[in-house]
């Protein structure tokens, strides 16, 4: 499997801060998977995100993204391959209309108009937006407003989609319809998805979270591997999934539970067998 | 203010609603120009005439044309007095030291009158029938050619266009913070200037510092979508002129030339 | 106190249809409902930011009906808090002692009296003193959003409305901001009334639940009584809080819940003695 992205030492700091927001990150990424970036507020995710593409320069270290590293002469065709839904759906949204947001990206790269036309038809089409094409954003959802966003980094045709904590602002009919389109388009197209969140549900869906504190790279692995570590998840500001809360609150009342991540449906049926030995 | 810029515009499918808005843009500007030819009677009718075939080409009732009126109303009166008074000529009517009320003088302000009412109505026809944007659209395809004097047409015409978009965004936070500031005890819009003023401060700072927020994830977000200035740039919506706009060009010059044999 | 509300208000969209309930006072109600439901335009009504079009809305023992005044609000505004959403967004002054000062002096406290009880205020909602002379625009999102809770404390009023107190925060984030408020409700005796899409909030804090759609109120009970029916909530466009999600998991596959569980908690509570009690190995 060849990296879609791969970051080495990568250092950065924002002008005046004291502290690097992030620290020796290293990262590979490979095509087609999807991976989930948490931690809590502040700890360089989004950071992260922006070294990606290039929209911050790195204080040292190195990014290569579908095999170009990253620097001046590259950054245009790295945004080209890479798109990002970023937190407020109104203030990415540069077009007048919905159709024309969808072009914007199209029209900077100076596609021809015919081909445009069909692209960005074709867009709306995957995100079922279609109808909603002359629409002004004023008169959409947060929700809807996202898809848009989304069908303007489709219609691109890039390899690797960033959700810069685009569910965040949503409310949860809003995200339960962002993530479920996301899940569509990497099922269908096995496009990279690189998803930076605090919301473990979404993570779950990840094949892979990364968890960040601090600007550093705490710990990695599968959503499975990665939830059984529910304490220290909770000391580091974020959620744990439910059944991971529940069996805690169980074994402090002096239950037996099992060490590995069950789901909803395994922490049933396992409850279930200890209900049917009794 | 969103009366002013977005308000304005009543979606129909007329067939001055459909012009190309370069065509409605020039037109009414072209016509206003011609208004300043007519100086009888028979020039002013047939102005007159021409303004409510075009009224009624737009379906838009009557009404809306005598809003965009109202709140001039005082300026045109203002300026059809100065005429009243102190154009002299003809029979007079009415003297007062060194006021009168002449024959020339009446028809003098009421051709003012005319020509203030038959302009309002040909530019409030341009905004009713034409969305801001398509305007955007006009102006920047008609400034073009500035291009050549180094003139940013295309830049300027972005920054109008997410201007316009942002308005709805802008006015719906302008609430907000107005409700969440009347909810900590300010009274907008009551006591003398100096509190009414005072009041004001609360609005606009957060409202310029939520404007600057927006600005800077909408650069990013532009920069991230490969935005790199006004050149090399194709575009999505283009205007094309129809068999429509030759027929309003032609009915231009026809009234032009109409103009000029009438006009004294 | 009470508030009794009984609106016709005819605006489209986020109208209001003859809506009557009563916030008890020292009460922690929650309005829940999808968005467009019509909770925030009843939040409005709360503190008189709008008039009923018909019908009255009783705060304490102040009536305000369509024909209202506009000058005789301002002891309702003080006497009913509002927390915003994504109320950072309203701070204004150089300092924040400044900003939270700002309600009060609108309210006739002095300028400097104000200012002192600033000190207190950001203690109340567990900032350090220092913040008091820095701006307000150089702290966190988080503590910016704090500082905002904090002017609208300095009100000193008796019932505190938050619209989404908790949107764009992360789960640590979220989870101080509840427990504050709760903390406020049970030391101050402050009537708290929450909106949110939060329904885990609804279950772990409130003591009594509106349900809005299409801008009616469609239901109002204890927080057990509204997540009985999960049915009629989806159908409201409205999920579980996650304890009774699970615990309809576990009915469906056979255990026996009585109360419905609504904390983790309860939920173990009733779990332990399913599953053969604490292990004795």
């Amino acid at each position: 499997m060849t990296a879609a992205i791969e970051i080495e030492n990568l250092n950065y700091r924002y002008p005046d801060a004291k502290r690097p927001a992030l620290h020796d990150v290293s990262l590979t990424i490979a095509q087609g998977e999807w991976v989930a970036i948490i931690g809590h507020n502040g700890s360089g995710k989004s950071t992260l995100a922006k070294n990606i593409n290039g929209l911050l320069a790195p204080e040292s270290g190195r990014v290569t993204v579908a095999g170009m590293p990253l620097n001046e002469a590259n950054v245009w065709k790295i945004r080209e391959k890479v798109g990002i839904v970023f937190q407020n759906p109104d203030n990415q949204f540069v077009g007048a209309t919905v159709q024309d947001d969808v072009a914007f990206g199209l029209e900077n790269r100076a596609v021809p108009r015919p081909e445009m036309l069909t692209r960005v038809h074709d867009a709306l089409v995957q995100v079922n937006m279609l109808e909603f094409a002359t629409r002004e954003p004023a008169r959409l959802s947060g929700g809807q407003k996202q898809r848009v966003a989304i069908a303007g980094i489709i219609a691109q045709r890039p390899d690797i989609i960033i959700l810069d904590e685009a569910t965040s602002m949503l409310d949860p009919a809003g995200r339960s319809e962002v993530l479920a389109l996301i899940e569509q388009l990497q099922a269908r197209s096995a496009m990279t998805v690189v998803s930076i969140t605090h919301d473990v549900d979404e993570a779950a869906s990840a094949d892979r979270v990364v968890l960040l504190n601090d600007g550093e790279i705490v710990e990695q692995g599968t959503p499975a591997a990665l939830f059984t570590h529910g304490e220290e998840l909770l000391s580091l500001g974020l959620d744990v999934p439910y059944p991971e809360r529940l069996k805690a609150a169980l074994r402090r009342r002096g239950a037996k539970m099992p060490d590995g991540y069950l789901d909803q449906e395994g922490l049933v049926k396992y409850l279930w067998t200890l209900h049917s030995t009794m | 203010m969103t009366k002013l810029l977005l308000g304005r515009y009543l979606p129909g499918d007329s067939w001055v609603h459909k012009l190309d808005p370069r065509t409605k843009l020039m037109a009414s500007f072209y016509y206003i120009g011609i208004i300043f030819l007519a100086n009888n009677w028979q020039t002013y009718l047939l102005m007159f005439m021409a303004t409510m075939v075009m009224v009624a080409a737009s379906k838009i009732k009557l009404g809306f044309f005598l809003r965009g009126v109202r709140p001039m109303i005082w300026l045109i009166l203002f300026t059809v007095m100065l005429q009243v008074f102190f154009t002299k000529g003809g029979a007079t009517y009415w003297s007062w030291g060194w006021l009168a009320i002449t024959q020339y003088g009446l028809t003098n302000g009421a051709f003012i009158f005319m020509r203030f009412v038959l302009i309002i109505f040909v530019s409030t026809l341009l905004t009713l029938t034409t969305q801001p944007l398509s305007l955007a659209d006009a102006v920047e395809s008609l400034l073009k050619p500035l291009r050549v004097l180094h003139v940013p047409v295309t830049e300027l015409a972005l920054v109008l266009q997410i201007a316009l978009r942002f308005v709805p965004t802008l006015m719906d936070q302008t609430t907000k913070i107005m409700n969440a500031q009347r909810a900590r005890g300010v009274d907008f819009g009551s006591g003398n200037l100096f509190q009414q003023m005072k009041a004001v401060v609360p609005l606009l700072i957060p409202l310029f510092v939520d404007s600057f927020g927006i600005a800077e994830d909408l650069a990013t977000a532009m920069d991230a979508r490969g935005y790199q200035g006004g050149d090399g740039r194709t575009k999505y919506r283009v205007l094309q002129y129809h068999r429509k706009d030759i027929v309003a060009g032609m009915i231009m010059a026809g009234l032009t030339i109409a103009l000029i044999f009438l006009k004294a | 106190m009470s508030f009794t509300y009984q609106a016709g208000t005819p605006f489209a969209g986020d109208g209001l249809k003859d809506v009557t309930t009563t916030i008890k006072d020292g009460s922690y109600t929650a309005i829940i409902g999808h968005t467009g439901s019509g909770k925030s335009t009843l939040l409005q009504h709360l503190n008189a930011l709008l008039k009923p079009t018909a019908g009255t809305v009783t705060i304490g023992d102040r009536v305000i009906t369509n024909e209202t005044n506009n000058k005789n609000l301002k002891p309702i505004r003080r006497e009913v808090g509002m927390v915003f959403q994504f109320a950072e967004n309203q701070l204004f002054e150089q300092t924040v002692a400044k900003d939270i000062a700002f309600g009060p002096t609108n309210f006739g406290v002095p300028a400097e009296e104000a200012e002192k009880q600033a000190a207190a205020m950001v203690a109340l909602v567990g900032l350090p003193p220092e913040v008091l002379e820095q701006s307000p625009f150089d702290l966190s999102g988080g503590q910016m959003r704090r500082v905002a809770i904090a002017g609208v404390l300095a009100m000193k009023p008796s019932v505190l409305v938050l619209d989404e107190p908790t949107a764009g925060l992360d789960p640590a984030g979220r989870a101080e901001m509840m427990t504050m408020f709760n903390r406020l409700h049970q030391e101050q005796g402050l009537t708290i009334v929450l909106v949110t899409h939060q329904m885990d909030d609804v279950a772990d804090y409130a003591d009594h639940v509106l349900v809005m759609d299409q801008g009616r109120l469609v239901k109002e009970g204890t927080p057990r009584e509204i997540f009985q029916d999960a049915d009629w909530l989806a159908d409201h466009q409205l999920g579980l809080p996650k304890t009774a999600a699970m615990a309809r998991r576990l009915t469906a596959q056979g255990f026996r819940f009585d109360p419905l569980p609504l904390t983790t908690a309860q939920l173990a509570d009733q779990l332990l003695p399913q599953i053969g009690g604490p292990a004795h190995d």
